[in-house]
């Protein structure tokens, strides 16, 4: 087995964990490459199947091309999809100027939380992975929030041998993290390999490329001429700029992400 | 020479400020491992807080880490040298954070075990050594770290490693290196140091380039926990992932602990690029079988003549990190790679000081990050390896409430346990207790009708069980209907299929019996559920109503009879 085969298996385990393990599950799709990758390893975990609903919490201020290419591949792959967006915080007028991380806050923590709470899941399938950033570098793979969806993050229980968190008191959720062992490259390789197909605003035009996708106003694009999977990688291996550069909400402060997650961002 | 991508995972783990997260952060920096945007930040937050640039920032990423200038959880990061990809995991050495050390180690297949050649060989220096060998983790370098406090000396090397190597002998633990460095200066890091002229050996970076990774599991018995058994379409797919050994189509299988028997008919895949006729350890995959019957999380699929122990009772080294003390008896949940099952310590051999190795007198409770040597009694049997055979399922974890709270492997299994608490059958997620094999003799002698226990068995489904004894003769297909444990046995063809609650079962024209093997006098659907109603309403206050209702329900001869004896060999 190669390097892309073990994470692979291991990914496909921890989905199968959460499956049986949890009562009402879903998996956040953000239309990202990393949520994309997720989706596959489902297909591939459950044969073609993806036994739980896809949840993409929809902030009203997301590229709009995001929003086309979600809507047809849920159509095309026939998705059970959930599209949500805090509703109230939109009419209240939350934005970027309102201050990123309380804008943050408010159209994703905040809206996810909704979810949450209306559907009553017990557990959430979320791509992120260690190298991303600091605070998710810490996380567990089966990672528990409490009833006000808080992470205890300086009390994590232990986690050993692939046998993870599936007992906590009810109205807690269990945040799944099966991509948390890939890296950046991982992923690129990963969907090089299996042709997994991919929203095209990562591939470089007029000399740029978004390298992360988020929020129109809050995601920038890097400087690129990689218009191909393979340049995609390759100036990957050979960048020394921290993938997250282009998101501004993790600038606003030393610890942006820590305090963002501790509160039940994603 | 062309890097490898296997992602060798080695862990840093020692006493608190001996300066494990510097060394590692040195390693990543020397290496360009980090984006800049990481280097970046740290160097902010220097600034920010008016402190110099730390290299464990890298790793400690939490604001309180940062802020208090210690590891509280684990991390993991990948790094690259030349030769290879690694996996490099950051563990906390504070002893409040052994919990999470763990968590870090429990993945890792090497470890550098940093130790402050001015603090020398600390408490955490040695329980993280004992743990390191609990875990399995025989490949270990031991880097005397701080050496630029004293002065880069020989002498204090030599001690310090003399030190340390007494103490690791006593475990079985011996390093294959010990390396003297300065984290903090990048001394024998990356590069070879030239303030010790005297140490011949390579630096970090080189020397663990030199550590070969485990040989393949895949020659191993074939060990296949079913994880799920899936059922989205027309095919019936057990899936899992192969712990050991290797698994094709064709291959005669057989089911532990029930034991049943089958052949494998196909190798699932969705994406065409998974289609294969074999399928090896470390691999999720999913098969079919020829013969359908009921299968469940837990069993684990293998080749007859290479089966895993099975036994209610197994030793057991174990670790403690739960903040309730483990206790004798107290009802625990086991898990043992996708078998989870009740357990109680049945004995406490001996508690073990991981810093001194001397075995403690008093063995009644095993508290917060204590190692001991147990006996555990789970309640239905299991399938499991000697940790030394076969790790994935040689070791398990104990959960408390709601977390995991201690970790073990197996040393030995024991001899079942049959008392009057065992079950006689277990299956489908129930037990039931039954009397259907004790033989019943009048004895010429006393002139008194005995009763023997014929308990020296457990069965679960595929099971043959024995039909025949010297007091009673069973028909080939019959069920038994359990009144105490409310759970139905379906024998057909003299071995069990099926346990189902009584909720769930039905009546199928067979002869029924009682758990203690007396006919039952009822024919149809209508009789059960009037049996079931007669039971469920039983008046205890009446001292003759076992009596009546036994009288009423039961036949004692029409399965059963009594046999001549003569009570005087003993």
């Amino acid at each position: 087995m190669d390097h892309l085969d073990k994470l692979e298996a291991e990914s496909i385990y921890i989905l199968r964990e959460a499956y049986k393990k949890l009562g009402k599950l879903g998996m956040l799709w953000s239309i990202g490459k990393d949520s994309t990758v997720l989706l596959w390893l489902a297909k591939k975990a459950f044969y073609g199947h993806c036994p739980f609903p896809f949840i993409h919490v929809d902030t009203k201020h997301k590229i709009p091309a995001m929003i086309a290419y979600r809507d047809r591949v849920a159509k095309e792959l026939n998705l059970d999809l959930i599209v949500h967006t805090n509703q109230a915080a939109i009419d209240a007028g939350m934005g970027p100027d309102k201050g990123r991380l309380a804008c943050c806050k408010a159209l994703k923590t905040e809206g996810l939380q909704q979810v949450v709470q209306v559907y009553g899941f017990e557990g959430l399938i979320v791509g992120v992975r260690r190298d991303e950033e600091g605070s998710r570098s810490k996380e567990r793979v089966f990672s528990e929030r409490s009833k006000d969806y808080s992470w205890d993050y300086a009390n994590q229980p232990p986690e050993l041998w692939d046998q993870f968190k599936t007992d906590f008191p009810k109205g807690n959720h269990i945040r799944v993290h099966p991509l948390l062992a890939w890296s950046e490259v991982d992923i690129w390789e990963y969907i090089r390999r299996e042709n997994v197909p991919i929203i095209d605003l990562y591939f470089a035009k007029n000399g740029k490329r978004y390298r992360s996708l988020g929020c129109e106003m809050c995601t920038g694009q890097i400087e690129s001429e990689a218009d191909t999977l393979d340049k995609i990688i390759e100036e990957l291996k050979t960048t020394k700029t921290s993938e997250r550069a282009g998101r501004k909400q993790d600038q606003e402060d030393s610890y942006a992400m820590q305090k963002l997650r501790k509160d039940g961002y994603m | 020479m062309a890097q490898e991508k296997d992602g060798l995972k080695i862990v840093v783990v020692g006493h608190v400020d001996h300066g494990k997260s510097t060394v590692i952060g040195r390693l990543l920096y020397d290496t360009n491992s980090l984006p800049e945007g990481a280097v970046d930040k740290v160097k902010r937050i220097a600034k920010e807080t008016g402190k110099p640039f730390e290299y464990a920032y890298l790793l400690d990423a939490f604001e309180e880490e940062q802020k208090q200038g210690i590891t509280i959880d684990t991390t993991q990061i990948q790094f690259f040298t030349k030769q290879r990809e690694y996996v490099i995991i950051d563990a906390p050495g504070h002893k409040e954070f052994l919990k999470n050390m763990i968590s870090g180690a429990a993945n890792a297949e090497a470890a550098l075990l940093v130790i402050d050649a001015k603090q020398g060989v600390q408490e955490q220096s040695k329980r993280h050594g004992y743990m390191l060998s609990l875990l399995g983790i025989k490949k270990v370098y031991v880097v005397i770290n701080k050496m630029d406090l004293v002065e880069y000396s020989e002498t204090v090397f030599h001690f310090v490693v003399a030190e340390m190597k007494d103490f690791l002998s006593g475990l079985g633990v011996y390093p294959l290196k010990y390396i003297p460095v300065s984290g903090f200066f990048g001394e024998n890091i990356s590069q070879q140091s030239d303030k010790m002229p005297w140490f011949k050996g390579e630096p970090i970076l080189a020397a663990i380039d030199l550590l070969e990774p485990t040989a393949g599991i895949g020659n191993k018995p074939l060990r296949f926990p079913i994880q799920d058994v899936y059922k989205f379409d027309d095919r019936r797919i057990i899936a899992g992932r192969i712990e050991a050994g290797t698994l094709s189509v064709g291959d005669e299988i057989i089911i532990c602990p029930g034991g049943k028997k089958t052949t494998v008919q196909s190798i699932e895949y969705w994406s065409e690029r998974d289609k294969r006729q074999t399928v090896s350890a470390g691999q999720s995959t999913g098969i079919t079988v020829k013969d359908e019957f009921f299968n469940k999380r837990g069993e684990i699929i293998t080749r007859a003549g290479s089966e895993p122990l099975i036994s209610n009772r197994f030793r057991a080294s174990i670790f403690w990190m739960g903040k309730t003390d483990l206790v004798l008896h107290k009802k625990y949940k086991l898990k043992l790679a996708t078998q989870e099952v009740e357990c109680e310590v049945e004995q406490i051999v001996r508690v073990i000081d991981a810093t001194q190795l001397h075995a403690a007198e008093v063995v009644d409770k095993i508290v917060l990050n204590d190692v001991a040597e147990v006996i555990f009694k789970t309640k239905e049997p299991i399938a499991f390896d000697i940790f030394q055979q076969n790790h994935v399922t040689g070791r398990f974890v104990i959960v408390d409430g709601y977390d995991v709270a201690g970790g073990g492997i197996v040393i030995a299994g024991e001899k079942i346990s049959l008392d009057e608490q065992t079950p006689t059958f277990f299956g489908n997620e129930l037990t039931a207790h039954g009397d259907i094999f004790d033989e019943f003799y009048y004895d010429v002698d006393s002139l008194e009708v005995t009763k023997i226990a014929g308990h020296s068995n457990v069965y679960t489904i595929g099971d043959a069980i024995k039909t025949h004894g010297e007091s009673f003769d069973y028909p080939e297909h019959f069920d038994i209907l359990v009144f105490r444990d409310q759970v139905a046995i379906k024998i057909r063809g003299g071995k069990v299929t099926a346990l189902l609650p009584f909720s769930e079962y039905e009546y199928e024209a067979y002869p029924l019996v009682n758990g203690r093997g007396f006919g039952i006098k009822a024919n149809s659907t209508v009789d059960v559920q009037d049996i079931f109603k007669d039971y469920a309403a039983i008046d205890y206050n009446d001292p003759q109503v076992n009596a009546k209702f036994s009288n009423k329900w039961f036949f004692f001869n029409k399965y059963r009879k009594l046999t001549f004896y003569f009570d005087y060999v003993i």
